[in-house]
């Protein structure tokens, strides 16, 4: 066990770990500001943001013996005996002078920067600087170019952390960022003719402590202090980045990365990154509907639990005198049905539906939705994978089945099987993004090809989705469904581990959330929750007992805490 | 550059530089060229060879004067290797050129002090880092070169020993940053020279991650002179250790001192370590100019800082400029200014030098350069404020290395002039200052800027 003093503070850390200064500090709460370092990007000590003093405790005297310059905290490691001091006057007036020199030839156009708000130039000059300019007053100027296509550059503000670019060497690998020109005429540029644009770019903005990178999606689309922040699972692909979804009522304007060592370190891909876009689509489904007499209908969302229980027993709707509850000792003839659980489901979210079908049949085929898979896997230099699959929870669903029916059937092979022997009804869930002319739509209309839906025709079909499709069109029962930032729950990435989120935003009038329907359709008292579904799921079944205790926000591997 | 040895020092380092063909081959073997690098390598172990420079006391001779030996033991033990010497010979700190004549007059001995220093660092290559814009010294020690791997000194088994060793002249990207070690070896790998933050030290890792060693062209002379004459030889010249100070491993040795500025002759000149500043202007460069008087000087490069008339008798050994308040003995290069001489100019000149080559990596130094240089600009168009002053000493006593706010020792050569100016020659920075901005000196809020569209 080492002891460092920070501020005359003792704080324990490991032996092995292997920590600098600003580390340590922030492990007792004292935030040594920094520019430059980033704990994913190698260290540069550059910009001086950090400046500390140090020294070493000796370990039999006790004495502590200070050196006598400053040093950059982000480049000095705390080992046993280390001595910080970072509220010493020194250090104030070190910080005092960056701010200053950082400020020289700053535009200061706050009112018209998107990071104002979120900005580290702003934060710490607020807290470290000085109260007067003391440089010569230069006219405002702020230029802008575009690195590429996702991502401006706004010259002027930017305080040559090199974080982008090192960024771009570092971990997409792809270094189309670099330094131009020299001293205090440095700028960040791209080579011309080849302009920023790997699939990971737009972390550089995120990346950027200050308003010198513009995300151009998200650019001038929202003040930072009106969006809510909700941390959230991206369902761009089975990879599952932890992401912070910010809106602003319930109009979503960004997705970022949320750290996550286990998964995304800090870093998201662009395709999950903007890929949010569908769920404020106008095209999306918003109303329930009925087939009667082989002619849609509207259907009233207080009236499709007795609709849903009509279809599911084949009883005629209207007339029946149930209460919607499953056949106790039904007489009439065992009717054979089926569930097909998406991979866009959550994890409770399915096993609601499961549990939900097996009351009206016990033996009811429960089958893997559709995989939407686009390309290969993808990796980059430090290890971060976007992955072919694009859906976000497969394993959880593949864990529930196996669980269930001690199988899993795909939907590929569910299709055989219905155009085998027909199921008199099928509830088919879905939550995926529209079709969108890239190959993994290409892929989704061929699994959805007419002639293997054939084997649906006969049954009574309930289809549950975001946008209409073939299958959508085919249903018998039409329910809107809800998209991956409307629900609560859980998904198990490819790396089975598993996340819990809660909603970020309301669906859309007209749309109930999966979850919730499912809860009302099995009669439980009040809203939707979660965690308690969570808890029956980790109760019930081995596979997910890593799950019975609170989710931390990073996730439980459900394998390895199998094994414990 | 012509010599003029007025002292009865018999030039070492400078002996071969006017003979017809001093850069060949054939002249310098004339001359017993190469005979020591012979003999080691037939007789002396590299271990022993290593350990003679170290019990030299040499210093290098780049800047820093850091020992040279001690530095060659930095390199780790066993490595499996390679090892790699980078022969510094970016020669960019202004004012200086010594590393020119050595290079152009007398490749041979640099590169047999190289071949020595290679052999004692088991380098097995070797790249002369040179100075762009020194195209006369790329073509002789290109051709040096040339005659050596020719003649069997270079490339496998050197003069039918055992050990091989190939040199490669690379031209430099043509910016002082490349100068400074770290810097050098960026710039080498390919990338911009922006220095690397130490630890580690180029010694354990350096160029292409590997133990690398860099030393200055002149230091090289001095090894391959150590070898010829021997330790005794070498430390009968300079100044000993300061019996006070127990970390002083003294100043041992010749050195080339370059002399420029307002000095009759001026020229590159070759004395024992320890002769003032005033003996180099009078002995060597028959005094001041015009029969004016001297008002201040740099004792070595102008990132060593500046001495005044009354300071001249500073000694120019690795302690002495350090005792008058300046950097350090630098390049030793003295810029010699007369009486007519504005220092205000002056450290505008300075100013400027060291705003255009910062690298640009530490706030600091990037923009407390640039920032006195626009003080600088302003005072100099009769807009200055006294506050001005006080602004400038305050960068200076931030940017470097030594208060700790910077990567390199550039941000340490752009303080000290201006900390030496400003402290040592306040009256005239004032004088100038109420002179030129008569109405406007006592000015405290922030003036605008002179150029108010310019984006810098
Ligand atoms: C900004 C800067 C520029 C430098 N330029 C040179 C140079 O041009 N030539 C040189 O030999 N050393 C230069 N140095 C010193 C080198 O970093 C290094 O100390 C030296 O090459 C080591 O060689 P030596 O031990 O033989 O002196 C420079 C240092 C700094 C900080
Ligand atoms: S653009 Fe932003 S991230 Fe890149 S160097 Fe400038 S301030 Fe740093
Ligand atoms: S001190 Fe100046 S020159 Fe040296 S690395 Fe920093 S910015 Fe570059
Ligand atoms: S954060 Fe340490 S120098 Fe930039």
């Amino acid at each position: 066990m080492a002891i460092v003093l920070i501020n005359g503070q003792e704080v324990e850390i490991g032996d092995d770990e292997r920590l600098n200064g600003i580390q340590v500090a922030a492990r007792v709460g004292v935030e040594v500001p920094h520019y430059c370092w980033h704990p994913g990007l190698s260290v540069v000590a550059s910009c001086r943001m950090c400046l500390v003093e140090t020294g070493k405790r000796d370990a039999d005297s006790g004495e502590i013996s200070m050196l006598p310059k400053l040093v950059p905290g982000c480049q000095t490691p705390a080992r046993d005996g280390t001595v910080f001091v970072t509220d010493s006057e020194k250090v104030r007036q070190a910080r005092a002078m960056v701010e200053e020199d950082l400020l020289i030839r700053h535009p200061v156009d706050c009112p018209i920067c998107d990071k104002a708000g979120e900005c580290h130039l702003q934060d710490y000059h607020f807290e470290h600087g000085r109260s007067e300019r003391r440089a010569d007053i230069k006219p405002f100027h702020s230029r802008r170019r575009e690195l590429g296509d996702t991502v401006a550059l706004f010259v002027d503000r930017c305080v040559m952390c090199t974080r982008c670019v090192r960024f771009t060497r570092e971990v997409s690998g792809d270094a189309e960022l670099m330094v131009v020109h020299r001293g205090a005429h440095e700028e960040i540029d791209v080579f011309p003719g080849f302009p920023l644009e790997n699939k990971l770019s737009g972390n550089v903005v995120d990346l950027c402590p200050v308003g010198a990178l513009g995300d151009l999606d998200f650019l001038y689309s929202q003040r930072v202090w009106f969006m809510k922040q909700h941390a959230s699972v991206c369902a761009g692909c089975s990879t599952g980045c932890s992401i912070q979804v910010e809106e602003n009522q319930d109009r979503i304007h960004r997705l970022k990365p949320r750290e996550n060592p286990h998964i995304n370190q800090w870093w998201m891909c662009d395709e999950g990154r903007y890929g949010w876009k569908y769920v404020h689509d106008n095209a999306r489904c918003l109303a329930p509907r009925q087939k009667i007499e082989g002619v849609l209908q509207p259907l009233d969302w207080s009236d499709a639990p007795a609709a849903l229980h009509a279809a599911l027993t084949g009883e005629a709707g209207e007339n029946s005198n149930s209460k919607n509850s499953p056949p106790k000792n039904s007489n009439s003839k065992k009717r054979r049905l089926a569930a097909v659980l998406s991979p866009f489901l959550t994890v409770e979210e399915a096993y609601l539906l499961a549990t939900y079908i097996r009351q009206y049949d016990e033996n009811a085929v429960l089958a893997l939705g559709r995989i939407p898979q686009a390309g290969a896997d993808e990796s980059f230099p430090n290890g971060f994978t976007i992955r072919a699959e694009k859906c976000p929870n497969r394993r959880g669903v593949e864990m529930l089945l196996s669980a269930l029916t001690g199988d899993v059937l795909s939907w590929e092979s569910f299709l055989e099987q219905a155009a085998e022997t027909p199921f008199d009804a099928v509830w088919i869930s879905g939550g995926y993004p529209p079709a969108d002319g890239n190959d993994a739509a290409s892929k989704e209309e061929e699994s959805l090809a007419p002639e293997l839906l054939a084997g649906l025709a006969s049954s009574t079909l309930i289809v549950q989705d975001l946008f209409a499709s073939a299958l959508w069109r085919q249903a018998d029962i039409q329910l809107p469904g809800a998209a991956f930032v409307e629900r609560s729950g859980s998904f198990v990435n490819a790396g089975n581990r598993l996340q819990s989120f809660e909603w970020a935003i309301r669906p859309p009038a007209g749309v109930m959330t999966e979850g919730q329907l499912y809860w009302r359709l099995l009669d439980r008292d009040g809203l939707y929750n979660a965690r308690r579904v969570l808890e029956d799921v980790a109760r019930e079944h081995i596979a997910f007992a890593a799950a019975t205790s609170e989710i931390p926000a990073t996730g439980v591997d459900l394998l390895l805490n199998q094994l414990v | 550059m012509r010599l003029n040895l007025l002292s009865e020092f018999e030039p070492i380092l400078l002996a071969n530089i006017h003979r017809e063909h001093s850069h060949t081959l054939r002249v310098y073997e004339e001359q017993g060229g190469y005979r020591s690098l012979k003999r080691v390598l037939a007789d002396q172990p590299r271990e022993a060879f290593r350990d003679l420079i170290k019990g030299s006391a040499l210093r290098g001779r780049g800047g820093a004067g850091f020992p040279c030996g001690l530095k060659w033991t930095f390199l780790p033990e066993n490595h499996p290797g390679p090892v790699y010497f980078c022969l510094n010979a970016d020669e960019s700190e202004p004012g200086t050129f010594n590393n020119r004549i050595l290079m152009e007059e007398d490749p041979h001995q640099v590169l047999e002090g190289l071949i020595l220093s290679c052999y004692a660092t088991k380098a097995s290559t070797a790249y002369i880092y040179l100075r762009y814009e020194y195209p006369l010294a790329y073509k002789r020690l290109q051709s040096a070169i040339d005659e050596l791997y020719a003649a069997g000194y270079l490339g496998d088994a050197v003069c039918g020993s055992e050990f091989s060793l190939n040199i490669y002249l690379h031209r430099g990207a043509a910016a002082y940053i490349c100068g400074e070690e770290t810097g050098l070896i960026e710039s080498l790998e390919g990338r911009r020279a922006w220095p690397r933050i130490k630890p580690p030290f180029p010694a354990v890792e350096g160029a292409f991650r590997k133990p690398t060693v860099v030393n200055n062209v002149e230091t090289a002379a001095c090894v391959k002179q150590i070898a010829d004459r021997g330790v005794d030889w070498f430390r009968s010249l300079g100044t000993p250790p300061d019996p006070n100070n127990p970390r002083d491993p003294g100043s041992f040795g010749p050195k080339l001192y370059c002399l420029s500025g307002h000095v009759e002759k001026p020229g590159c000149y070759e004395a024992p370590l320890g002769i003032t500043v005033s003996e180099l202007i009078n002995d060597f460069g028959g005094g001041v100019w015009k029969g004016r008087k001297a008002k201040a000087a740099v004792p070595g490069g102008i990132s060593m800082g500046l001495l005044t008339a009354d300071e001249l008798d500073c000694k120019l050994d690795f302690s002495g400029p350090g005792k008058y308040g300046c950097l350090g003995l630098g390049t030793a290069a003295v810029v010699v200014l007369d009486e007519t001489v504005s220092i205000v100019d002056f450290l505008h000149n300075t100013c400027r030098f060291f705003a255009h080559e910062s690298c640009g990596q530490c706030t600091p130094c990037r923009e407390g350069t640039s920032w006195s240089l626009k003080m600088l600009d302003r005072i100099r168009a009769g807009q200055g404020r006294l506050l001005d002053l006080d602004l400038l000493l305050e960068i200076g006593d931030f940017i470097g290395i030594m208060p700790g706010t910077t990567i390199c020792g550039l941000a340490d050569g752009a303080a000290w002039p201006i900390k030496n100016a400003i402290r040592k020659f306040r009256d005239e920075f004032e004088q100038y200052i109420k002179r030129t901005n008569p109405t406007g000196y006592m000015e405290t809020s922030p003036p605008l800027a002179l150029e108010l569209h310019s984006i810098h």
